[in-house]
């Protein structure tokens, strides 16, 4: 078994910027064990610009923005970057077993920085296994970095930014969207993301849910139904477009199961997806080797992942190197950037949910029964 | 709905509708749903159908998701052969 001073599950912007921030920071004995045999998780799909403040890559494409970490990653060799490793099991004695290379590994590190990211929802509709009916990350996994579009005529189900951002990629791939139907009375998207789209021609349903899915051995149309404020179904507006692809847009959810693994109190909290572990403001968990960043820590853009990633690093150099001046300084600017990109009416939901993880009180319902607690 | 054709756990392909008449059978944590039918027991680990059933059970006994316990999570997160394990590769 080997020793180190830090591990970092996930090879995305969370994880990345985690492992480089704390090298540069001092730290020298770091894995980063990254499941696909790429880095860049999530920000290799994504062909669109970012927004925001310039030093927080505005106006840069998420796919440039993986290749920036990996040129960064690659000047600092220290760091032990394992790619095809698929992290097994945080176990009692704060131990992390991983599979590499077709062998069993189990590591040690004084702490862990989990960035394992999030999964897609999935919907309960008649059908919903047949072929032509794709997640958002699939039909984006297909396009942009497989170039093949998933089909010809398509519903997108989902109107966040996920949803919209997709609908336009296969607009501009030649795919006819025929509609984007949310369930909710709002679109949860950006409006810039949204007018691109109502520009195009393609109606934005608010109200309205996918009923069922046509098809024998595959998608052939998708039946949408309008509902009320209640969530009831509205008789008599049940209609079926022809599509032979349904893309479901529906939500993420963090995936936690190495910290809840870790014995990290849990909190179920809506606002960002589902299950999160409890942490402080230094995303150090109830087990204090274990810290949380990025979407593994509730549902965010990746802009929030890389600080959280930075800020997850900061105070593992901390713990591990003692608190130095700058380390302080850097905490604190952190945290402010953070502060500043979650502030304003867009990240109200943000806002709301991070309310419930702190170990408090308030904090959300731990869903899970344990033999032991970190 | 048409519950027949209503995948909820895409990994052991279990219906809505066996999914309800172990649920109509009395079993009515995910726990036990899980060991009845093996929910939530193949590759992906739940990471889908958690999601729906937990919905689902909400819904049915009149609560909040928050209040549905989700089953032990355990390693390991995928699939691993015996042979990976047992070669203990960094002992050697």
């Amino acid at each position: 078994m080997k020793k180190c001073d830090l591990a970092i599950v996930g090879g995305g912007p969370a994880g990345l910027a985690a492992a480089i921030k704390a090298h540069e920071l001092g730290l020298k004995d770091i894995y980063l064990l990254e499941r696909d045999n790429f880095l860049g998780g999530q920000l290799v799909k994504q062909t669109h610009q970012f927004f925001g403040s310039h030093k927080q890559f505005a106006g840069t494409r998420g796919i440039d923005i993986a290749e920036i970490f990996k040129e960064k990653l690659a000047k600092r060799e220290e760091i032990k970057v394992l790619k095809g490793a698929v992290a097994q099991g945080y176990y009692e004695d704060d131990v992390l077993g991983y599979s590499y290379n077709n062998s069993f590994y189990k590591l040690k590190p004084k702490r862990t920085i989990l960035a394992t990211g999030a999964s897609e929802k999935m919907l309960a509709f008649p059908n919903n296994d047949l072929p032509g009916i794709y997640g958002a990350g699939a039909v984006q996994t297909l396009m942009n970095q497989y170039g093949i579009i998933p089909g010809e005529d398509i519903l997108m189900v989902g109107a966040g930014n996920i949803g919209l951002i997709v609908a336009y990629q296969l607009l501009q791939a030649g795919v006819k969207v025929k509609a984007v139907i949310e369930a909710t009375g709002s679109i949860g998207g950006y409006a810039v993301h949204a007018s691109k789209i109502r520009r195009a021609g393609i109606p934005i349903l608010t109200n309205h849910t996918i009923r069922e899915a046509k098809g024998k051995e595959e998608v052939e149309g998708a039946v949408i139904q309008e509902l009320d404020d209640d969530w009831q179904l509205v008789a008599g507006t049940a209609r079926e477009l022809a599509v032979d692809t349904i893309c479901l847009a529906v939500g993420l959810t963090p995936k936690v199961d190495l910290a809840i693994q870790a014995g990290c109190q849990m909190a179920y909290v809506a606002e960002l997806g589902g299950d999160v572990p409890v942490r402080d403001d230094c995303l150090q968990t109830s087990n204090p080797r274990v810290y949380i960043a990025g979407d593994s820590a509730g549902i965010e853009e990746a802009t929030a992942a890389i600080l959280e990633g930075e800020l997850a690093a900061i105070n593992v150099a901390q713990d591990i190197l003692s608190d130095r001046k700058e380390l302080i300084a850097e905490d604190k600017t952190t945290r402010e950037k953070l502060k500043a990109l979650r502030k304003g009416p867009v990240g109200e939901h943000v806002r709301k949910g991070l309310n419930k993880v702190r170990r408090n009180e308030d904090a959300g319902k731990d869903r899970y029964s344990r033999s032991w607690k970190g | 709905m048409d519950s027949d054709n209503t995948i909820i756990c895409r990994c052991e392909d279990l219906t809505l509708a066996e999914v309800q008449e172990v649920i109509d059978e009395g079993y009515t944590t995910i726990e036990e749903i899980k060991r009845i039918c093996r929910l939530g027991m193949g590759p992906c680990r739940g990471s889908t159908c958690l999601q729906l059933i937990d919905r689902i059970l909400a819904n049915q006994q009149n609560c909040g998701r928050e209040e549905i316990k989700m089953p032990t999570n355990r390693p390991p997160l995928e699939g691993i052969k015996m042979m990976e394990i047992a070669g203990d590769a960094d002992e050697k």
